[in-house]
């Protein structure tokens, strides 16, 4: 089963596991990612108050779909699933979701890498944060480009 | 064509989405970001660095030089930071 799913809703990491796996014998190894809402990006620096993440609507579920087909075409997966939130987030809270599921271990661990170095660059997300000294869009990181582009 | 804006490129321009008739002579999506940024202080801001700003073409990024051909929807935005 393959699902993606663009909600402002928390999520439990652990439920959407089980529910991937449930009822099924051939899945042999489950990648579980989740990316958190960070306080702090260097320390001495003003702690983040909370981060809102913007979206354009269709388009991200539409991309993340586009990016989960792309792994499928790469890797012998069994199921897969994404969750992106949207809205106000709190130092602690959930963000992103990606799960994978496969016969053999490789395959989960490198299509939940694939999947969350893409959707980093490529769904179209963007985050204001809040701190003490003001509000402010995150810049893009180059780091995060070369992450995704070293898939080829 | 409905074109809209997110991020900071919204926020600049001071609206989410509009109703454009496409001029002569633009046809590709560098070609309506440039039309664009020079409807006024606004925009002009937005699309100051036309290298930053990224399009999708009826949901599917674009490159500037995309032509617009028969699309319904275009959007104008900053490099994603999602995940």
């Amino acid at each position: 089963m393959f699902t993606v799913r663009i909600q402002a809703q928390d999520f439990d990491a652990a439920t959407e596991a089980a529910a991937l796996a449930r009822g099924r014998t051939d899945i042999g190894a489950i990648v579980t990612f989740a990316g958190l809402c960070r306080a702090q990006d260097a320390p001495g620096g003003a702690p983040l108050i909370a981060l809102t993440l913007e979206h354009y609507p269709g388009m991200a579920e539409e991309e993340i779909g586009r990016l989960v087909e792309q792994a499928r075409a790469r890797w012998p997966l069994i199921g897969a699933t994404v969750i992106h939130r949207y809205g106000r987030m709190v130092p602690g809270d959930n963000i992103v979701l990606v799960v994978t599921a496969s016969a053999h271990r490789a395959a989960a661990f490198e299509a939940a890498q694939f999947l969350m170095d893409w959707l980093k660059t490529s769904a179209p997300f963007w985050k204001m944060e809040e701190r003490d000294d003001g509000t402010g869009w995150i810049a893009a990181k180059d780091e995060d480009d070369e992450a995704a582009e070293r898939w080829g | 064509m409905r074109v809209l804006y997110f991020a900071w490129v919204r926020e600049r321009i001071g609206i989410e989405a509009e109703d454009i008739d496409l001029p002569e002579g633009v046809a590709t999506v560098a070609e309506l970001a440039a039309f664009l940024g020079a409807r006024g202080e606004g925009y002009a801001h937005a699309f100051e660095n036309p290298r930053i700003v990224r399009a999708a073409l009826d949901r599917r990024h674009a490159k500037p030089d995309t032509a617009l051909g028969a699309a319904r929807e275009i959007a104008f935005f900053p490099p994603m930071t999602g995940g």
